[in-house]
């Protein structure tokens, strides 16, 4: 009661007493927080193998498991687990960030092209930045999904298609690269990766007319070092894809979630979204690279493999979440593994090489009426005709335009060899298409919409967890009134962390069984990615709670079905959970 | 939320460190550029991606149709105010019989402009529901009734789409007065 008591004392001061963006650069006479002034480089090294009480980057390891392997919460503690800070990020809208924890001081990417540094114990700001946005931004989505370290540098993403690298000690930029022409479209919500003194983006823009790219730059200076677009021009590899005129140009395939990378290759792993505009009848041909898993050189940014999850998009399939590397067996041999979990509601077992990335197996894993068959050897979805929306025909197919899984991250064990997956199940939809024109900056859809609830559905949002070597479903939590959009922490203390749904509750899972063992009602919903973290020798968890973006939009389209999908409350949080009492010690 | 606390943020580091306002702040340098300026007493309308530029008539417009995009044109030097997306307009033509009095007094020959821009968060207004006559978001699916006053029919936006009033000039649509109010969406900018 007593520690509630305080925390909510300290989530109403920081609420109502601060003023976001006041103070943007601190004061140069302040005298740099010891933390700061020891701060620990990040070092590739580091990158490469964090120790087990950081998380240097957005799903804290190259191999994109989204894994901590600190264990002192466990299955039987986690039912003490109490908030010890929280703060008011002064901002609404989708909280999508994971919080990135360097030796304990924890960098914190918000809407409202807002970043702060903030001591990780107990939650003392060290500094804030932001960066003023035109009124005519565009951006269709005004979030970040977090922030990349490397050195004694934070690079951050800004929205209005702009590279900024900031020192981290005073959050004073070093330098900032136009990585692209906002007017046209281009924007950036994505978490960079840095790789071998490359930062790695990937654009988004793909609902404006965009030709998707994934791009990198020197840390040390913001020069661009190679842009590979995710649509070949004509006479590259892949452009008879894309047989009708300037189609290329303008198609779409945006690359908005951080890619996995395997060191032992040099290969980064990046997801590409639809193509443009919605309706594939109106862009003949399979239109590669959309709707892919890309393979690319970080040396050079050439492409050397890819998997394309389903030819042509009419469904508004996204497959920018990139897959994980994890080696799994299959009769009796070990594979070199990607898993994806893909928004057209089937997850992919494929095989990384130091190129081509081969097709093992697929499997729905949520109601997916839309594939009749898969090649056996190639996965090439056979689609049926009458569930693919065209110009002026309408079709109705499931998983909805949202997917089986939209972006939120998936998790996996090495404990218990299971990946853990944030779903909506029963979501299916209509979509009508019609003629569209090329207009730079305008909307480059084309479609009507509506979304349906499956027939005796008793429920949407879902965990789920998939065993890796046997390809089989293991346990399934639902949610009967929620939709989910939680990304997951898995957890070396046999637990599985997410938010995601509409009560706004933060839960802890049994990562062997699915049985919830603690949860607690945050301030908004949670569409945040968790994070573990130690700090002198005290076991943290934190994640931002911030309902928006397309998770309010979903909730929007529901209400209009059921009196369950009341709106949910709005305004972003940071929440830190431990066990034991309190912050732990009282700010300087 | 979003435009109140970055510019005042910005107007504090530019007075603190002695940057140059009026350059550096992106709105303020976009609203001198006469392409990006808000539509003006006496432009003229032409249709979005018209190359020719060619001024629209009230007979351009169909009846009860899906609606036209255009943009303001300066008649003297055929500047068109494409400059920024915040000047998309809508153009819709209808029966004037069902206009309330306020939007009848905007429109000209039965067609009234409004932004494109949704007041909600700023996303294209696209999509038209025909039986209703009325105009649909699709982000958020926020709907605007453009006979009377661009008025909110169902949220989430709050506040109403800003209008543009016309005139017929020589068989011409022309801009009669600026918009009604401020046109993008968030809270203004302090
Ligand atoms: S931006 Fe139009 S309804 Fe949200």
């Amino acid at each position: 009661m007593k520690t509630h008591y305080r925390v909510i004392v300290a989530f109403l001061l920081l609420a109502f007493g601060s003023e976001p963006g006041r103070t943007q650069q601190p004061a140069p006479a302040a005298p740099m927080p010891p933390n700061l002034q020891n701060y620990k480089p990040v070092t590739a090294e580091r990158l490469r193998k964090p120790d087990d009480g950081d998380w240097l980057m957005v799903r804290r390891t190259y191999d994109g498991w989204g894994y901590s392997p600190l264990a002192q919460i466990t299955r039987a503690s986690v039912t003490q687990l109490q908030p010890l800070w929280v703060m008011a990020t002064g901002v609404t809208n989708g909280h999508e960030a994971a919080p990135i924890v360097n030796n304990g001081v924890m960098f914190v990417a918000t809407p409202g092209n807002q970043l702060m540094a903030i001591e990780a114990r107990s939650g003392e700001v060290f500094w804030r930045f932001t960066r003023p946005l035109a009124d005519d931004v565009i951006r269709m989505h005004p979030t970040t999904r977090g922030v990349a370290l490397y050195g004694d540098r934070v690079f951050f993403a800004s929205g209005e298609a702009v590279l900024v690298a900031l020192d981290a000690r005073t959050g004073k930029e070093v330098w900032t690269t136009k990585v692209d022409e906002n007017k046209s479209g281009y924007y950036l919500s994505v978490a960079p990766l840095v790789v071998d003194g490359k930062v790695l983006i990937g654009t988004s823009g793909g609902e404006f007319g965009i030709r998707g790219f994934v791009a990198a730059y020197d840390a040390n200076t913001g020069k661009e070092l190679w842009k590979s677009y995710t649509i070949p021009a004509p006479g590259e590899p892949g452009s008879d894809t894309w047989p009708q005129g300037d189609q290329w140009k303008t198609g779409g395939g945006p690359a908005w979630v951080t890619g996995n990378y395997d060191p032992e290759t040099n290969l980064v792993f990046w997801g590409t979204g639809n193509a443009g505009p919605w309706m594939g009848d109106q862009r003949p041909g399979d239109n590669l690279y959309t709707s892919s898993t890309i393979a690319l050189d970080v040396a050079t940014g050439r492409l050397k493999g890819y998997f394309q999850y389903h030819p042509n998009d009419s469904w508004d399939w996204d497959e920018v979440s990139p897959p994980i590397l994890v080696d799994y067996r299959r009769n009796d041999r070990t594979i070199k593994g990607l898993i994806n979990v893909a928004r057209n509601g089937y997850l992919w077992f494929l095989e990384r090489t130091d190129g081509p990335i081969r097709f093992n197996e697929g499997v729905p894993y949520v109601k997916q009426n839309v594939f009749s068959s898969l090649d056996p050897r190639t996965g090439r979805p056979n689609v049926d005709p009458a569930r693919k929306p065209g110009t002026g025909r309408k079709a109705d197919f499931c998983p909805s335009w949202w997917g089986g899984k939209n972006w939120p991250s998936v998790a996996y064990s090495p404990q218990t060899r299971m990946i853990y997956i944030p779903a909506n199940e029963n979501l299916c939809a209509t979509m009508e298409g019609r003629a569209i024109q090329y207009t730079p900056g305008r909307n480059f859809i084309g479609a009507t919409t509506t979304l349906y609830l499956a027939p005796g559905a008793d429920h949407i949002g879902e965990v789920q967890a998939w065993n890796v070597d046997t390809g089989k479903r293991v346990w399934t939590h639902t949610f009967a009134k929620s939709t989910n959009w939680g990304p997951i922490l898995a957890t070396g203390g046999g637990l599985v962390f997410s938010g995601g749904t509409s009560d706004r509750k933060f839960r802890a899972f049994d990562a062997l069984t699915g049985a919830v063992l603690w949860e607690f009602p945050t301030s908004s919903g949670i569409i945040g990615q968790p994070v573990s973290f130690m700090v002198e020798g005290r076991q943290y968890i934190a994640v931002q709670s911030g309902w928006g973006i397309d998770a309010r939009t979903m909730q929007s389209r529901l209400a209009r079905l059921s009196a369950d999908f009341s709106p949910v409350p709005e305004g972003g949080a940071i929440w830190v959970f431990g066990l034991g009492v309190g912050a732990s010690r009282p700010s300087q | 939320m979003r435009g109140r606390f970055e510019r005042r943020t910005f107007l504090k580091a530019g007075i603190g460190f002695g940057v140059g306002l009026r350059l550096a702040d992106p709105s303020i340098a976009a609203q001198e550029d006469p392409a990006s300026i808000r539509p003006t007493e006496g432009d003229l309308l032409v249709r979005l991606g018209d190359s020719s530029a060619t001024p629209l008539g009230p007979d351009d417009i169909p009846l009860s149709a899906r609606p036209t995009m255009a943009w303001a044109m300066d008649p003297a030097d055929k500047t068109v105010r494409s400059g920024s997306r915040l000047n998309q307009l809508l153009l819709v033509r209808l029966d004037p019989v069902t206009l309330t009095p306020e939007t009848l007094s905007r429109a000209a020959e039965g067609v009234v402009a409004y932004t494109a821009i949704c007041t909600h968060e700023g996303c294209d207004i696209d999509d038209w529901l025909a039986d209703k006559q009325h105009l649909s978001c699709a982000c958020h699916f926020s709907t605007f009734d453009p006979k009377d006053s661009g008025r909110v029919v169902e949220g989430p936006a709050l506040r109403m789409l800003p209008a543009l009033p016309l005139k017929v000039v020589d068989a011409k649509l022309v801009v009669a007065k600026p918009f009604t109010s401020r046109v993008g969406f968030g809270e203004p900018p302090l």
